[in-house]
């Protein structure tokens, strides 16, 4: 079977080629602005953080050969080929890593229990009042903006050094980031078994518990373990300004130049974030169905 | 009104087990989770040194540098801190577009629709996941040990660790893209470069344009932490500051870290909103 295209006649064609021509011609120039204006930027960024070209090329060596450092023992052989002198330390760094596991786990717990708190009355469709909600949404998005390792630098001054500020930092950050996805989730709840309750006259907190919190609380415990996993990370650094965790060893590993250490605490930390990520996965997964688990 | 039979506790007790004797262990199931979370919660505070005497001195500490924190003051240093911020700017926009440009090409590897094979795929998404799994903190540490305080191991910590996240999240922007438009191209006779080129990236420019900008926004507070072990920018005078207790400099300068990433945030929304439209914003 052929099937014959038809061809517009010549003037009425061209015309139409025109227009296309003159639209395309149009995006293309927009494009074209777009993308020399996103280089304006990308110079002056460059010039604003003393980027050197030259310094990445001759540094670019060192950068591979740091690797190779890290990965070779003091007696020149390759770690993987002892790795009871790799891990030398490995009971100390799995102590260091249960302790930075728990920072993040009593973190996250503190955590969400103030977002839980909070959280009823930063959602629009619970908060009592509009100023209230105004106040406890401006709270949650200065715990949250603000970096964790700033409230540990200040922490660490203020309760000492150790895990303590470490988790204290973890908990604000965590109610932050906590409160604003647990609003949201309640602003997405129906409202209608609130309805329902209040019409029975119930107080607000009988709205919240009966009505709002059976719809919720799933989604919370899953938002909660995710957060658990983000801050397994953020515990693993908290050491850095002297707030506990692995952190510390890998920060002194670092400073001092104990290449082989460096990788062998890099492996822990990547190892347990793995299994952190995959656990905690598959919790969600059995717990809250598959599609949590994205 | 009709009346309903009065329903017969015990039959419907013996037609429906399951839903009137739970067993055992999915009624405690709840609570006895609930008991575990709580005891590790304890046993935590305990093994982290959590005592309540601690907490209050802490806490009085703390109220005692908020006080002097006010009112927020820069002394003489405005202008320096003014560079510092543009450096931390520089920073974010530097390093993501680094990393954006880099991960592009290695996301193409790491997409299930462009690559069949497993066997390349594989480690392709492996070593993304290692790179994401090293925080940018660490990436900084390493980068300052190759090139020397400043902000250039900045940029260099945040393109690494983005370039894990970028690579993760475009192949997945890949993968969701539709099937027909590449096979529409394959019909007419393209070449593989050409089902990329024309069929696929059309569709996840966009999506990664957004995903971009949305890093761009992030690492600007990253970046401003990355400054605390060394690596340039803002985050370098706040820890100063912080070590020698001017406290009135530090509130001042969390105040234009909270300004600054909000006017990022603000900008980028709304460039966001030009290239992806409304809709893919929310």
């Amino acid at each position: 079977m052929t099937t014959a295209v038809s061809i517009l006649p010549g003037p009425q064609l061209a015309a139409l080629n025109d227009a296309y021509r003159q639209a395309v011609a149009r995006k293309r120039l927009r494009m074209m602005l777009a993308a020399a204006a996103f280089f304006a930027v990308l110079i002056v960024a460059a010039i604003g953080a003393e980027v050197n070209l030259r310094t990445l090329f001759t540094f670019f060596g060192n950068f591979v050969s740091y690797f190779d450092r890290i990965l070779t023992l003091e007696d020149g052989t390759r770690v993987w080929t002892n790795p009871a002198e790799w891990f030398w330390g490995w009971r100390k760094w799995l102590w260091m890593l249960g302790e930075t596991i728990l920072i993040s786990y009593v973190g996250t717990m503190i955590g969400a229990v103030l977002a839980f708190a909070l959280n009823f009355l930063a959602a629009q469709n619970t908060s009592p009042a509009p100023w209230l909600r105004f106040v406890i949404r401006r709270l949650l998005e200065f715990a949250r903006t603000v970096p964790g390792i700033v409230f540990a630098l200040i922490f660490v001054i203020a309760f000492g050094l150790g895990p303590m500020a470490g988790v204290l930092a973890i908990a604000i950050h965590s109610t932050g980031a906590l409160g604003k996805q647990f609003s949201e989730i309640v602003e997405n709840a129906d409202m209608k078994p609130v309805e329902g309750v209040r019409s029975t006259g119930a107080s607000w907190l009988s709205c919240m518990r009966f009505a709002v919190l059976p719809q919720v609380a799933a989604g919370y415990a899953s938002y909660a373990l995710l957060r658990f996993e983000i801050n397994v990370r953020e515990a693993s650094v908290m050491g850095f300004v002297g707030a506990g965790g692995i952190g510390q060893e890998l920060v002194v590993a670092i400073r001092k130049f104990y290449y082989s250490d460096v990788s062998a605490i890099l492996v822990t930390i990547i190892v347990t974030v793995f299994i952190i990520d995959i656990s905690t996965g598959w919790l969600r997964g059995r717990l809250f169905g598959k599609d949590a688990r994205a | 009104m009709s009346q309903l039979p009065k329903p017969d506790r015990a039959q419907l007790r013996a037609k429906y087990p399951d839903v009137f004797d739970r067993p055992a262990s999915a009624r405690l199931a709840m609570p006895a989770m609930i008991v575990g979370a709580f005891a590790i919660f304890v046993f935590g505070l305990v093994d982290l040194d959590f005592s309540p005497s601690k907490l209050w001195s802490g806490v009085s500490q703390l109220g005692w540098i908020t006080l002097m924190m006010i009112p927020p003051d820069p002394g003489s240093s405005l202008p320096a801190y003014l560079s510092a911020l543009g450096e931390t700017l520089s920073i974010a926009v530097l390093g993501t577009t680094i990393a954006a440009i880099t991960a592009l090409p290695v996301s193409l590897l790491a997409a299930r629709n462009v690559i069949p094979s497993n066997l390349l795929r594989f480690p392709v998404r492996r070593v993304l996941d290692s790179i994401r799994g090293v925080d940018t903190l660490i990436w900084a540490l390493v980068w300052i040990n190759v090139v020397g305080l400043g902000p250039f191991a900045g940029v260099l910590a945040i393109a690494v660790a983005d370039f894990g996240a970028f690579g993760k999240l475009f192949s997945e922007a890949i993968e969701a893209a539709d099937r027909k438009q590449v096979e529409g191209i394959r019909a007419s006779g393209g070449t593989a470069l050409h089902e990329i080129r024309f069929g696929l990236l059309p569709q996840v420019l966009p999506v990664i344009a957004g995903q971009v900008l949305y890093f761009i926004e992030s690492n600007t507070r990253s970046a401003t932490i990355i400054g605390i072990v060394g690596a340039g920018g803002i985050g370098l005078q706040l820890a100063e500051q912080i070590r020698v207790l001017e406290w009135q400099k530090v509130s001042f300068l969390i105040l234009m870290i909270l300004v600054a990433v909000a006017a990022i945030d603000w900008i980028s929304g709304k460039l966001r909103f030009a290239i992806i439209g409304q809709r893919a914003i929310a």
